[in-house]
């Protein structure tokens, strides 16, 4: 144990360095999944009709094991080829999933009577969504986010497979080498990171909570 | 009758429904036939069995929804060249359980009409302070708060200022206490008539409850089989009864 935490200290540069590289990552990917994941997820909750093939697609991208994703990417031109991009593509692949679906969930979950009073009172489409849809299902949409992003730092471990740096590349080494303290050097900060992403964006969930 | 209400119904009407058919997809429509007038000032009470199209009815006066055949007339104005969103916003709306908007505190919701029509904020909060005062719920204590944090009479208080704050000529009601207790309901009815001398709109409400009808309006409508059978007053209701459903209907129901 006092081995391992000297091991660690002394690889402290590169593992923060790395960090830094994974939480890049995660984020770019939770960014574009939000900001495509959330107009998607509306445009659903107005088209039924619409909602069961598209989540349904997404659903079944969800099912490609995430290494062959990374692999299949690598030929494809202008998102593909070796590095970080690919791997933020494959990424948002993943998030978009959780985020479309919540913020799908989120809409139609607001009390139709609540929808009614807005279309009643005259609130244009776009003022019902900013003022009343989006803040109410916000909590909701929230939890996908959570979602998408720990899982998300799990799946960047293996994009150092494609050569996009990141906490897997401790992994990788180690597992190539036979050594268990590089592959805990890089599997330690991942949970952690995980776990601490969890933590905050639940708290922030929580206090949202009791106000609806 | 209050003497205003004696006085503008020489003017035009507020609202107009001519021969009204409204339906839902196949099968009979709910609305045939619907022919009503509310004129300025007066409260106007819509009552029938729960399916009779009282709802419907009610949601063409502010273009929630669109009748097939029939005119209907608004302002003066025939409903179909009413920008949808500018008349609701002229027209007061209340809905079973007050619909408020949980994420907004009580004072937002009450400022919610001025504040989409771009009233300033000193206005906007003169305003709703003065509502809450009239429906009993003191602004230092009510404002502040969240709709989770009152019962459900304070809600019901709460969505009828709101309906009003703008100054609306027309107030719709679409069942208003009908999620209350008795208890509750009995006096937000007494309540009704006191706040309902202190402001000029006229108001169209909904219910399914002949004694509430009674209570609160000028005029009572019974709406069966998609069109009113009768409108008057209590005693035209009940001492001369339009047809064999009406003497029936206010022989169950009425007093």
């Amino acid at each position: 144990m006092r081995e391992l935490a000297a091991f660690l200290w002394q690889r402290r540069g590169e593992i923060l360095a790395l960090t830094g590289e994974h939480v890049l990552l995660v984020a770019a990917a939770a960014a574009i999944a939000v900001a495509a994941g959330v107009p998607l997820g509306v445009a659903l909750a107005r088209r039924p009709g619409l909602a069961r093939p598209v989540l349904g697609f997404a659903n079944a991208v969800q099912a490609i094991p995430s290494l062959a994703l990374f692999g299949f990417l690598i030929p494809v031109p202008f998102i593909g080829g070796i590095g970080a991009r690919t791997a933020i593509v494959a990424l948002v692949v993943y998030s978009l999933l959780p985020i479309l679906r919540n913020t799908h969930a989120g809409i139609l979950g607001v009390d139709p009577a609540v929808v009614e009073a807005a279309d009643g009172i005259g609130m244009t489409r776009g003022e019902r969504l900013r003022l009343v849809e989006l803040p109410l299902a916000f909590p909701v949409v929230l939890a996908g986010i959570r979602v998408a992003v720990v899982v998300g730092v799990g799946l960047a471990t293996i994009a150092a497979a494609i050569g996009a740096g990141g906490l897997g590349v401790l992994i990788y080494r180690g597992v190539a080498t036979v050594d268990h303290r590089l592959i805990l050097a890089g599997a330690l900060p991942a949970a952690a990171l995980a776990l601490a992403f969890d933590f905050g964006l639940g708290a922030i969930e929580r206090r949202l909570g009791p106000q609806r | 009758m209050k003497p205003w209400a004696e006085f503008n119904r020489l003017a035009a009407p507020v609202l107009e429904y001519a021969g009204i058919r409204k339906g839902f997809g196949a099968g009979r429509p709910v609305l045939d036939g619907f022919t009503l007038t509310v004129s300025g000032g007066e409260t106007v009470a819509l009552v029938g069995p729960s399916g009779c199209g009282k709802t419907t009815a009610l949601k063409l006066a502010n273009r929630l929804l669109d009748a097939d055949a029939g005119g209907v007339r608004i302002f003066g104005l025939p409903a179909a060249e009413h920008d949808a969103i500018a008349l609701r916003r002229r027209v007061g709306y209340v809905i079973q359980e007050g619909g408020l908007f949980p994420h907004w505190t009580v004072r937002e919701n009450v400022e919610a009409v001025p504040r989409l029509l771009g009233w300033p904020e000193d206005r906007r909060r003169a305003r709703a302070g003065e509502l809450l005062a009239m429906m009993g719920l003191a602004p230092e204590t009510f404002a502040g708060r969240r709709p989770a944090a009152l019962s459900g009479g304070q809600r019901q208080r709460v969505g009828v200022a709101r309906a009003l704050a703008a100054g609306p000529p027309l107030v719709l009601m679409d069942e208003p206490f009908g999620a209350l207790d008795p208890i509750a309901r009995r006096a937000m009815q007494k309540e009704f008539v006191v706040w309902r001398a202190r402001f000029e709109a006229a108001v169209l409400i909904v219910t399914h409850d002949l004694r509430e009808a009674f209570l609160l309006a000028d005029r009572v409508a019974v709406l069966e089989g998609g069109r009113v059978r009768q409108v008057g007053t209590r005693e035209e209701l009940t001492r001369a009864p339009a047809d064999a459903f009406v003497r029936e209907f206010v022989s169950e129901f009425g007093a």
